[in-house]
């Protein structure tokens, strides 16, 4: 079989959709630990950190070689993930041209299995605006403050994020983009394992609870970081 | 439970041949039995639609009793009407009230075109059958039992498989107007038996390109197929069936 019929069958396809969303998953575990690293700055921790723990952390992330490299791979497979998500939806929508007068809904199925293109596209959306709030800056742009750390000067991204997050339009627009992700993880989490082949029972239960767990606790602590710089539970002044 | 007679309004999907346009047509059916199956109600309407000199409503059945898979009717948003694991032949008017408006459509895909009203042209089954759905050799008489070792796990999934009767309810049910439920069910029944197992990774790799041949989407695992199927085929099946693609076009020489 040629890999291009592999790849691009009715299976192949969701098998693609299901590694890229997997590699995304994996990429989620490293952003969330490494961006809750502000949380160091709640007076339960060290509240003279001012962001100095998550300054670091992301300094270590632009200026290792290695990880410059594995951002390409990050992009190559968000693009794969978009592309093909929306190659899949598009084929699978024109394969009934004409619909029915009543439709099954929701009997049988959950509304964010049915709405994976929708909730996708409104984390592209928010992708975006993330991508040019943060990434742009930090990393093509440099127009941010700089911080020094032990005689080593770099970007106050920490600051940054203060800044955007004094608006409570963005904190908003943060909140639905965290629970559109959410709800993408809810079902796409389990549904990856399923489109890789995993049939057994006991595996796919482990993995559905787990994929509940992973979505809530990745978007809870998603969303706690723009409501906690906006309520000044963390903030780079104290 | 009680017999009761009722009177229903039903609009029905009403196409002259595979070109044309079709539309609702409201019909009032009276004195139906609580004990008719949903077929029977749909005789006594056309031996009505008869007696007036109109073209009866097309609608495919053959064995009535739940084993052939052929009477393919969307029944108020549902393939085969309210109940759960029942084909529509095995569907009785009991499951309706008095007065009830039901709305009878045809299986919606582009892969099951509409011959005429209710019935649709689903021979594109029988192609992704004919492109793996076999075992190439004729494997003899039935041999004595537990003469080849079949471990009980694989033998109950593949007689669980084994029970698809074919009817489509799962591509219609589909929001993709996927096959995966049917074509992962023939998968699993043959390729878990020791008969069918030497072909399985060709079988696998035909009949999805069939599949892609006939204009059916891929598998979301929105489990709305599962929920609708007659015959309950689990859809853990499809999960295999993606296992089985992976590996065999990774192992594939070509
Ligand atoms: S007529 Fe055979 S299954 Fe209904």
């Amino acid at each position: 079989m040629k890999w291009s019929h592999f790849f691009t069958s009715a299976v192949g396809r969701k098998i693609v959709m299901a590694l890229t969303g997997l590699f995304l998953i994996s990429f989620l575990i490293v952003h969330v630990g490494l961006n809750s690293c502000i949380f160091n700055d709640l007076p339960y921790f060290d509240h003279n950190d001012n962001g100095s723990m998550f300054n670091r952390a992301a300094h270590f992330m632009g200026a290792s070689l290695v990880i410059r490299i594995m951002e390409i791979g990050l992009l190559a497979g968000i693009l794969l993930h978009i592309i093909q998500g929306y190659a899949v939806e598009v084929k699978n929508r024109s394969m009934r041209s004409k619909g029915y007068q009543v439709n099954l809904g929701s009997r049988g199925s959950t509304w964010m299995s049915r709405s994976m293109a929708l909730l996708g596209t409104l984390v592209f959306l928010y992708l975006v605006i993330h991508v040019a709030q943060f990434w742009w800056p930090s990393r093509v742009s440099h127009d941010l403050e700089k911080v020094t750390y032990n005689g080593i000067e770099m970007h106050n991204l920490y600051l940054r994020m203060y800044e955007v997050f004094q608006h409570g339009w963005v904190v908003i627009l943060y909140l639905v983009g965290v629970a559109a992700l959410g709800f993408h993880l809810l079902h796409g989490f389990h549904s990856a394992f399923r489109s890789i082949g995993v049939h057994n029972k006991k595996y796919l239960f482990m993995l559905k609870s787990l994929g509940y767990g992973f979505s809530i606790v990745v978007c809870l602590l998603f969303a706690l970081m723009p409501v906690s710089m906006y309520l000044n539970w963390v903030s780079p002044f104290n | 439970m009680e017999h009761y007679n009722m009177n229903l309004t039903l609009k029905v999907w009403r196409q002259p041949n595979k070109t044309s346009d079709g539309k609702f047509e409201t019909y009032q059916v009276k004195n139906i039995s609580s004990e008719m199956s949903f077929l029977e109600m749909f005789d006594v309407l056309n031996e009505q639609l008869v007696m007036e000199g109109r073209d009866p409503i097309a609608f495919d059945h053959d064995c009535r009793e739940g084993i052939c898979g052929m009477c393919s009717m969307f029944i108020n948003g549902r393939p085969h009407g309210p109940w759960h694991a029942t084909t529509t032949c095995q569907l009785h008017m009991r499951a309706f009230k008095d007065g009830d408006t039901i709305v009878v459509e045809p299986w919606r895909a582009n892969g099951f075109p509409v011959i005429k009203d209710l019935v649709t042209d689903r021979t594109s089954f029988d192609r992704i059958i004919q492109a793996g759905g076999f075992i190439s050799v004729n494997t003899g008489n039935a041999v004595d039992g537990n003469a080849i070792p079949i471990e009980k796990d694989h033998a109950d999934a593949s007689f669980a498989a084994a029970a698809c009767i074919a009817c489509g309810a799962c591509v219609a049910a589909c929001k993709n107007a996927s096959a995966s439920l049917f074509l992962s069910a023939k998968v699993a029944h043959l390729g878990l038996l020791p008969q069918g197992y030497p072909e399985k990774k060709n079988r696998v790799l035909s009949m999805v390109s069939q599949m892609d041949k006939e204009g059916f989407g891929s598998c979301t695992f929105t489990g709305a197929c599962e929920a609708v199927c007659p015959k309950e085929i689990s859809i853990t099946n499809i999960s295999r069936m993606h296992k089985d693609y992976l590996f065999a076009g990774l192992s594939s020489e070509k």
